[in-house]
């Protein structure tokens, strides 16, 4: 059984004070195996991130099913209940963006080491985060201070490390590299890649494709609707 | 143009699968009038334990009414009520006597308003405003409610020193960090805010959800915050109901409710704060 077997699976946004509805994907289907890495490929504007965000259910989706295989059974990620989402989202489900949302008063090796709460103490998810922060090339010098204050490439160096951290069996990637320096992109494909030989499952959206061209398995490709040249139809 | 007949109204989504434990709160059925205004209507408020539900609308919505039900401070006109605490789980609390639902209130339920002389008596001290709340309980030890009440001020990172203080001479923060350690002080399997940093400056809003937040994640305590600040929703809670008129317009995952609201009301609330 593919890890998540995705059908008819649509996304339509219906903006109410324009009165209109604007259509993203149309009954998209595809699977995705474990250890499988796809690329959501396509031309702006066309709903890649639209679609990693409605598998995470950060959107709705309108309709369609998306199956995943969880360690509880099988789960349409596109109707299970709000609680089970959280459940996936805090043990099965990563997102990865390239933007890191810091807290007051919070070190980088305490957000690094959030995620691993839930499953060992404070002093342990502190060692592996400091690890993951070396990897990512954060001088420790600045692991015990307030990202807060940090620069976008230091930030952005934290998002990864926390992003990245803990077990996942799907990894949705949107556009994690983009403005990233070489060897922070070097260092997140070298843990892409051993996280897909682990058998984490990957679905991502890249700037730059090439970055990860070795890891990639195939290709979603998003078209535009042929109804109208910009991406936008009118509600029907 | 063609009405908009397929507008995506609230999706059915299904019941609950992978959750194995029990909703700390249960409450179905809600409904509140007072004379001819109805202030709440048809509400369920569900929350799983650790989990962190709020409540937005704007003012008369019927959010504080609510929360005022769920406190257990006013009688309801319809509706049941589950708190799965020690001793009522398998009480309606509805139902009880007033002495009992004082009880359930005192031991299983802790809040903190957006005015805290609402909480708190402002002309005691801060650690006796905590302590006041173990002596419900029975214990008389001087030494023993000092400890738990420094403790319970501690946790909401209230300053010890001033632990002698008035909450009258207290600055907004502090207050609220009061009534947070008198709200915590019993362990309470629900915790219901309401705007508790409303009125703060920012910079002490950002202090206090930061206390909230820590608190949630080393107590796994349950709560439902009111809020009709979307920040302070966005910051703490894991899922959000809209209300509007006394009734849930919509609700889901925080994330979703504020980037693809499906309401058309919930579409304006969002697009009025962001």
């Amino acid at each position: 059984m593919p890890l998540l077997d995705v059908r008819d699976y649509s996304k339509h946004f219906h903006i109410d004070h324009l009165g209109r509805e604007i259509g993203v994907f149309d009954t998209l289907s595809f699977t995705l195996e474990p250890g499988q890495f796809l690329l959501v490929s396509g031309p702006n504007g066309v709903g890649k991130s639209t679609l990693l965000r409605c598998l995470f259910r950060s959107y709705l989706p309108t309709s369609g099913q998306a199956l995943y295989d969880s360690r509880y059974g099988q789960i349409d990620l596109a109707s299970a209940a709000d609680i089970d989402i959280m459940t996936l989202r805090r043990e099965e489900i990563g997102f990865v963006t390239q933007f890191l949302r810091p807290r007051p008063r919070v070190s980088a090796l305490e957000l690094v080491a959030e995620p691993l709460l839930a499953a060992m103490d404070a002093a342990d998810a502190e060692t592996r985060a400091a690890s993951m922060l070396d990897n990512f090339g954060l001088k420790s010098a600045l692991w015990s201070a307030y990202p807060t204050t940090f620069s976008g490439g230091e930030q952005q160096k934290v998002n990864l490390a926390r992003a990245l951290i803990a077990p996942r069996r799907l990894l949705l990637l949107d556009e994690p590299t983009a403005s990233l320096d070489a060897a922070t992109r070097r260092s997140l494909a070298e843990r892409l890649a051993e996280l897909k030989a682990e058998g984490v499952a990957m679905l991502g959206v890249f700037h730059h494709p090439q970055d990860v061209a070795h890891l990639l398995d195939g290709e979603i490709n998003l078209t535009l609707p042929q109804t109208s040249p910009n991406g936008v139809s009118a509600g029907n | 143009m063609q009405a908009t007949s397929n507008r995506p109204s609230s999706r059915r989504l299904d019941p609950p699968r992978i959750a194995t434990l029990a909703p700390v709160v249960a409450v179905r059925g809600l409904r509140k009038t007072y004379g001819r205004i109805v202030a709440v209507e048809d509400v369920d408020v569900v929350a799983y334990p650790g989990e962190v539900l709020g409540i937005v609308g704007e003012s008369g919505s019927g959010k504080s009414t609510v929360l005022r039900l769920l406190n257990l401070q006013e009688a309801t006109d319809a509706g049941t009520y589950h708190l799965n605490a020690e001793g009522v789980t398998t009480e309606d609390l509805f139902t009880l006597d007033r002495y009992r639902q004082r009880e359930v209130r005192v031991r299983h339920i802790g809040i903190v308003y957006q005015q805290p002389h609402l909480g708190l008596r402002m002309r005691y001290s801060s650690s006796g405003n905590v302590a006041e709340r173990l002596l419900m309980t029975g214990e008389r030890t001087f030494a023993t409610l000092r400890r738990a009440a420094n403790e319970s001020l501690a946790v909401s990172e209230f300053p010890l020193d001033r632990a002698d203080d008035p909450p009258a001479v207290l600055s907004g923060g502090m207050q609220q960090r009061v009534q947070l350690a008198k709200a915590i002080a019993l362990k309470p399997a629900l915790l219901l805010l309401d705007e508790p940093t409303t009125g703060l400056d920012v910079s002490i809003q950002a202090t206090v959800l930061d206390t909230l937040k820590r608190l949630q994640r080393s107590r796994q305590i349950t709560m439902v915050l009111v809020s009709h600040d979307l920040g302070v929703i966005r910051t703490l809670a894991d899922r959000v109901m809209v209300m509007r008129g006394g009734r849930v317009v919509e609700q889901g995952l925080t994330d979703q409710i504020l980037e693809d609201p499906q309401h058309a009301y919930t579409q304006q609330l969002v697009h009025a704060k962001l």
